[in-house]
């Protein structure tokens, strides 16, 4: 539009005061100009840095390590969310006062808490891990600067000292240490996810920036043991441990059908909720991984040699009596008897009878045996560090070795491995693998180790041990019949023969007719008068496996006469003496 | 032809501001969601807890402890236990 030709709106101003304004403007804009394209395109990635720290986060999502269970479903680890306490050395100020109280409310001395923040100059140092939620709330609300609350899983452990030894425990780390917990680490562990999320001024997440990088959570895992099995086993083993001023104990509870392992414990014992007295030596599951010499508790496998092989049945008769020299050994029997059938020998745990017996094989034929009932081999049940046990090779044997194995000496196994060879007898000869898992019945194939008959007829011998003559009376159960046999075996100390100390053990199965579960107990070095493998650990038998039937609801198989027999006179009511002996007797700390 | 491009500059403000609308509406779900979320992780952790807490509770050696301190009840020696068959028909 041409300005000059409008006669109103001509102006008459001096050309050059155009040319200056508009000379102005253009620098102006030639300046914002270039500084929008220095900020746009030269200096972009820094001030883009800038926007993003603000609005955008990177956000870890945690992932929580998975549940142990029993095989009913009760916990027996359980990670929860609890906070513990950090401090970035650097940024501390805070005068003696609240020093002083931050002290009491950790429940540490205050120089012991200087010298914790004092210990590092840089980066960050945990004061305290972890805090109970009350202690949380209070160190918040002191409101300190350079202390923070950082949130951390922590592992639970509702059955504490009962399951300890199967379950293990985890590091502060999360990292499983023991027993199951180090067993299956990489599926209870959790993996923690990622996320990069566009946040509003308010803090509030509007929009994912990146695909979400999922936590995964910790597999959840539900073991074989039974609880209330487990608790019946671990309550009477103490007491025994207690009654006998025992050195230890363990017991083991097989499902003789499935191979699942329903209670295991050890004594001593440890809490894992409470790592501030470790001792590695309570931590060992010795029923597991350490061996031991089991005495007459392996005469049912000599027997088995010999009846597979044809050469007894279980009536012949052998010659018995004192006085058996092999090598330069003799052999002893605590109750000496002039003739015993195959039978009677394990009724009453007679060891010239066993020599005996095992003298008739070549070494090949009885290592072959005791080979294939898993002696000197890892049991197999997953667990970390376990035992194989000594079997040494035939073909090294010395006729006195070969004396020996055939009571339980010169030979070690682990308490687990016992019970497991013994599911030979229980099953018609088939072991099935064991399992700290819970199996589905479908999931169970058994080995052969014996002929079925062979496996009957020794059950039927080991039945006799627990009647009227045999050596573990104290380990019947009212209304079902028991199979087992004993061991008094002399403690193995420096290489030598302990003349007394004694480890005490009975292995057994019930309802004989149709084995469904075995109970192995070993006590360590019983000191209160009684060693015998019938009396001290019999009697722990007797209780475990009367509380597993009765819980499993298995129907009896004892013939009824025998039960009405043991019909008790009218219960008097307990005096107040009595009831706080029977609390003593089990009134141990659980 | 000019009516046409009125009409079509409405239509494109209007679908602007449909667009507006929409992120907005997706930004307000999308924090109730988070919220929803984190409580549904504070709900299983207060499971969790429960869940300790209950098997703290019930567990046996409390029960036990409960039932002979408080109760005088007594575990049944084996001699004393009788086991009786029901005939099966």
């Amino acid at each position: 539009m041409n300005y000059h030709s409008k006669k109103l709106l001509k102006l008459h101003l001096a050309p050059w005061r155009m040319a200056t304004v508009g000379s102005l403007i253009m620098v102006g804009l030639g300046i914002v100009a270039s500084r929008a394209l220095y900020l746009q395109s030269l200096h972009t990635d820094y001030l883009q840095g800038k926007g993003d720290a603000i609005s955008n986060r990177n956000m870890t999502l945690p992932a929580h390590r998975g549940m142990v269970s029993d095989r009913n479903g009760e916990p027996l680890a359980i990670s929860t969310p609890v906070e513990s306490l950090w401090a970035r050395p650097a940024e501390v100020k805070f005068n003696p006062a609240e020093l002083k109280k931050l002290a009491s409310i950790l429940d540490m001395a205050p120089d012991a808490l200087m010298q914790r923040l004092g210990s590092r100059k840089k980066g960050e140092l945990s004061v305290q891990r972890p805090l109970t939620p009350d202690q949380a709330a209070r160190v918040a609300a002191m409101g300190l600067s350079g202390l923070y609350l950082r949130r951390e899983y922590r592992r639970y452990y509702p059955a504490a000292d009962v399951a300890a030894h199967v379950v293990g425990f985890t590091n502060v780390d999360d990292l499983g240490q023991e027993g199951v917990e180090r067993a299956y680490q990489d599926w209870l562990a959790g993996k923690s996810g990622e996320r990069y999320v566009l946040r509003d001024r308010r803090g509030n997440m509007i929009r994912d920036l990146a695909p979400i990088k999922l936590a995964q959570m910790g597999g959840n895992l539900a073991l074989s043991l039974d609880l209330k099995i487990q608790y019946l086993a671990h309550r009477e083993l103490a007491a025994a441990v207690t009654a006998n001023k025992a050195r230890g104990g363990g017991i083991v509870v097989l499902d003789a059908k499935t191979g699942e392992i329903l209670a295991l414990s050890n004594l001593p014992v440890f809490n894992p909720n409470n790592r501030r007295n470790y001792d590695p030596r309570l931590v060992r599951n010795r029923t597991v991984v350490d061996t031991y010499e089991p005495g007459s508790t392996m005469k049912p496998f000599t027997a088995a040699a010999v009846l597979e092989r044809g050469l007894f049945t279980p009536e012949s008769v052998i010659n018995t009596s004192d006085g058996l020299i092999v090598g330069n050994k003799r052999i002893r029997d605590e109750h000496p008897h002039p003739f015993l059938t195959v039978t009677e020998i394990i009724q009453k745990s007679s060891n010239i009878g066993a020599v005996k017996m095992a003298m008739t094989l070549t070494p090949a034929q009885f290592w072959d045996t005791l080979n294939r009932a898993g002696f000197g081999q890892k049991p197999g049940s997953g667990f970390p560090g376990e035992a194989a046990g000594r079997l040494r090779n035939a073909k090294t044997w010395k006729p006195v070795e070969q004396a020996t194995m055939a009571y339980g000496h010169g030979i070690s196994v682990s308490l687990l491995q016992l019970a497991r060879a013994y599911m030979a007898f229980a099953n018609d000869g088939e072991v099935v693998p064991l399992s700290f898992l819970r199996r589905e019945p479908q999931e169970v194939v058994g080995e052969r180790v014996f002929s079925s008959s062979v496996a009957r007829s020794v059950r039927g011998m080991m039945e006799t041990v627990t009647q009227e003559g045999g050596t573990a009376t104290r380990a019947q159960v009212p209304g079902y019949r028991v199979a087992g046999k004993t061991g008094t075996a002399h403690k193995l100390i420096d290489g030598h023969y302990s003349p007394d100390r004694y480890i005490a053990s009975f292995v057994g199965m019930a309802p004989a007719s149709d084995p469904r579960f075995i109970v192995a107990v070993m006590i360590d070095e019983p000191s209160a008068g009684a060693y015998f493998g019938g009396s001290v650990a019999g009697p722990v038998f007797a209780q475990v496996m009367g509380g597993a039937l009765r819980s499993y609801g298995l129907p009896p198989d004892a013939p009824l006469p025998a039960t009405h027999l043991t019909q008790p006179a009218p219960l008097p009511i307990p005096s107040i003496d009595s009831q706080k002996a029977e609390r003593a007797r089990n009134g141990h700390p659980v | 032809m000019s009516r046409i491009n009125i009409v079509l500059a409405l239509l494109i403000i209007a679908s602007a501001l449909l667009l507006i609308n929409a992120q907005h509406q997706a930004r307000k779900n999308f924090v109730a969601l988070e919220g929803l979320q984190k409580e549904a992780r504070g709900l299983d952790e207060q499971w969790g807890q429960l869940r300790l807490e209950q098997s703290t509770w019930a567990g046996s050696a409390r029960i036990e402890t409960l039932a002979r301190t408080r109760l005088g009840l007594i575990n049944p020696p084996l001699d004393r236990i009788r086991v009786e068959s029901v005939p099966t028909r």
